[in-house]
């Protein structure tokens, strides 16, 4: 299909509308070249997908190479780009009709403005250096070829997301990362775990595309266009009715919460760890998982009116990314498994950006997703680096102490950790920032309180990982080895931006604010945007390094002058905090641990006295009165006999259908044949 | 020229196909006779085309041409699969799925 698209805008036929809008920052200015060209990015990629299906095993790197060259290009590309968008380009706006269907036609075309070229960078930069770590990770896998294969694909359908100008092209591309996911999630599919992963991950992100189908129809409906622009256009002119997209914008959060893992639909990204890392980090971590966020920016006109979001009343959107965000961080406590600490830490931080998109801070939650996509694939990768040395485990309990043995990954998985506990001046810090004054400006106090503590948590279970992982003692089997250069070096790489690339949105640089911005032709529509607060950010900034202390002090120093000795009360501590999931028990527990202080006991006297009381006495009173009526006469009698005769008339007719399934096709055929006869002359009688 | 001359042509072509699909016990003769039923279908197809003097009817036979062969190389791959499971072509002997 994309091959269809990219030749009809090729021919450039007089159907072709080449529009010229009005630029995101400078208004009026000539639409690069370079943008222009935008379709290349999901182009090159599918056509190295089949190029590699069909050519791969024969070559010498078994197909890599070719995947490497299509990303490099449009890696290179996203650069060009990205420099392009910067010196001053107008937004692009191509498309031609890929179908007409009598009344409407749908289109096929491309929209690239600046959070075009963002998602450009963050997709082809991460797809690049994953497609390089896993010429190592993957070394002499028996699916090589058709791993390679999938990430082309993938590459090319994340690209063809975020350059559609219409929903029904950004649908396309959602459904097919969604397919790549499984396949690569199940990519070691002969171990059932895996393959049982690949199939909750597609069906629980379904269930959401189904509301993301009757979204896009909906609003369909209500403009008479897929176009993305226009939509926003209408959205935001009161051109639709308030119930109209109130219902768009929950249907399409629902696809949302399917995509981006936003609770309740958040339970498949764990799982979905059982694919090989670099694709954890690269789908699960920096690109698939955001499309959702994507969606919301890029249709924000929708969202913006249908939940009212300047009203300032807490709504659906802020709701859902703040109890995520919560939530996730708070599971990521009672894990063992290092990728599935950083998968809820995923969908944390992925709550984080709808929270801010609820609470109105458009920018923030695209910069959140942009220093994200950088520091957590770093953290993925180190975490595969980690696991390559340790025996191919990812239990934490096996590692420790791996800091002398690998102090390239350490060092950046320390780079990684810090950034996305938000300390300055990495880049996490800056975009969290954002978000909690996005919703300290716009009076969302539940919002920022619920922030604020993800922010402690998030330092908390981050300081957990790496004390686990890299100090103490090495708990594992053999021993563990730093990871070669192809590893390594991606590892490095990534180290930059997760340090550095914040500071394009500090105070006094301010960039990424001119550079990507949600702008609608036409209408009158600006986000505030709010000036750094210095409070705030000492504030937030305080809150993740008590963060980090909580965690030495239990993760560290406790084991450091003892833990040696005996590692029993340690491991009590560790077993409690697993079993202790509830919750609001665990920034309690993980506090009182080491002190059992008055909270503990007072809590416990209230269990013991209180809570069990009550418990008892509703346990005498049903079990003297309640229980006896309902077994014999509800339970037996009136559900029992219900369903009893109900199985009996089923099996029953069962008896009776079973004579009539032959087995034999040509008896069915025959019946076919006489319904169809007699249904002819039925109708030849009636007319 | 006359229609019904074509119609009737097809009606009993159609029959055949129809006689030899529910009465052959060869699951290649029932490939066949379904080829001749499809080939009924065009036939009409055509005469009715060319009584209305519209060339659509013509193209819709050719794409019953690709279909229909389309239909008999995935019909030929399953008879050889129940030949090599079965090691017999008879679909009476076809019958795992009764009841």
């Amino acid at each position: 299909m994309l091959a269809t698209i990219a030749q009809s805008l090729l021919a450039e036929g007089e159907h072709v509308v080449d529009s010229v809008g009005e630029g995101g920052h400078e208004a009026l200015e000539a639409a690069s070249w370079i943008l222009q060209q935008g379709w290349l990015m999901p182009l090159v990629p599918a056509v190295s997908f089949f190029a590699i299906l069909f050519f791969g095993k024969r070559l010498p790197r078994q197909g890599a190479e070719i995947g490497l060259a299509a990303v490099g290009f449009t890696f290179l590309w996203a650069v060009l780009s990205a420099f392009e968008w910067i010196g001053g380009s107008a937004v692009v706006e191509r498309s031609t009709t890929w179908f007409s269907n009598g009344r409407f036609d749908i289109d096929v075309g491309i929209h690239v403005d600046g959070l075009t070229v963002m998602m450009f960078v963050v997709v082809t930069t991460v797809s690049a250096l994953v497609h390089v770590y896993s010429l190592e990770y993957l070394r002499g896998d028996q699916r090589f070829t058709y791993y390679y294969a999938a990430l082309s694909l993938f590459t090319a359908s994340m690209l063809n997301l975020v350059v559609a100008d219409n929903l029904l092209q950004l649908i396309v591309g959602w459904e097919l990362v969604g397919v790549c996911s499984f396949m690569l999630i199940g990519h070691w599919w002969e171990e059932k775990p895996n393959s049982d992963a690949a199939l909750k991950a597609f069906l629980t992100t379904r269930v959401g595309d189904v509301g993301l189908m009757l979204g896009a129809i909906t609003l369909f409906f209500a403009v008479g266009t897929f176009n993305i622009e226009a939509i926003n256009q209408a959205a935001l002119s009161d051109g639709i009715r308030h119930g109209l997209l109130l219902t768009a914008a929950c249907l399409l959060l629902l696809g949302v919460a399917g995509k981006s893992a936003q609770f309740p639909l958040h339970i498949w990204l764990p799982d979905a760890m059982a694919g090989p890392t670099p694709v954890s980090a690269l789908i699960h971590a920096a690109t698939m998982v955001v499309a959702g966020v994507y969606l919301v920016a890029r249709t924000y006109g929708v969202f913006f009116e249908g939940f009212s979001i300047d009203s300032g009343g807490i709504n659906l959107l802020a709701l859902t990314g703040g109890v995520t965000l919560f939530i996730a961080a708070a599971l990521a406590f009672v894990q063992h498994d290092i990728k599935k600490v950083l998968a809820y830490s995923t969908v944390s931080q992925l709550g984080y950006m709808i929270a801010a998109l609820g609470v109105g801070a458009w920018t923030a939650a695209v910069f959140h997703l942009f220093t994200h996509a950088f520091f957590k694939a770093l953290l993925f990768l180190g975490a595969g680096s980690v696991s390559h040395a340790a025996h191919h485990t990812f239990d934490m309990r096996e590692m420790g102490g791996l800091r002398k043995y690998m102090p390239r990954t350490f060092w950046t998985f320390i780079i990684g950790t810090v950034a996305l506990a938000g300390i300055p001046p990495l880049a996490g810090f800056w975009s969290k920032d954002e978000i909690l004054l996005g919703a300290k400006e716009g009076d969302f106090g539940t919002i920022l309180i619920l922030g604020s503590i993800g922010a402690f948590m998030t330092a908390c279970y981050m300081g957990r990982t790496v004390f686990l992982t890299f100090f103490g003692e090495y708990r594992g089997h053999g021993t563990p080895h730093e990871s070669p250069g192809l590893i390594t070096v991606p590892l490095m790489i990534l180290a930059v931006p997760s340090l550095l690339i914040g500071l394009i949105n500090a105070p006094g640089i301010e960039k990424f604010n001119d550079w990507v911005a949600f702008h609608v032709p036409d209408v009158t529509f600006h986000l505030e945007h709010h000036d750094f607060d210095p409070g705030l950010a000492l504030i937030s900034t305080v809150i993740a390094v008590f963060g980090f202390a909580v965690a030495t002090w239990v993760y560290y120093w406790q084991k450091a002058p003892k833990g040696l000795l005996e590692r029993q009360p340690v491991r009590a501590v560790h077993t409690f905090l697993e079993q202790k999931y509830y919750l609001d028990h665990i920034a309690v527990s993980g506090i009182a641990a080491g002190t059992a202080g008055p909270i503990a006991r007072g809590t416990y006297w209230i269990n013991q006295h209180v809570i069990d009381g009550i418990v008892n006495g509703v346990g005498v009173a049903t079990n003297r009165f309640l229980a006896p009526f309902t077994y014999d006469v509800l339970d037996q009698e009136l559900v029992d006999g219900m369903y009893d005769d109900i199985a009996g008339a089923t099996s029953a007719v069962g008896g009776l259908l079973r004579k009539a399934q032959s087995g034999l096709i040509q008896r069915y055929a025959l019946v076919l044949f006489a319904a169809v006869g007699a249904g002819g002359a039925a109708l030849a009688y009636l007319t | 020229m006359y229609l019904n001359q074509y119609l009737f042509l097809a009606a009993v072509l159609f029959c055949i196909g129809v006689y030899g699909v529910l009465s052959r016990r060869h699951a290649v003769l029932v490939l066949m006779s379904v080829e001749i039923m499809l080939n009924a279908v065009n036939i009409n197809l055509i005469a009715f085309s060319v009584h209305i003097q519209e060339v659509s009817g013509q193209v819709f036979a050719l794409f019953v041409i690709t279909v229909a062969a389309a239909e008999v190389g995935v019909g030929l791959a399953i008879v050889i699969l129940i030949y090599r499971n079965l090691a017999s072509p008879y679909l009476d002997q076809v019958d795992s799925l009764k009841g």
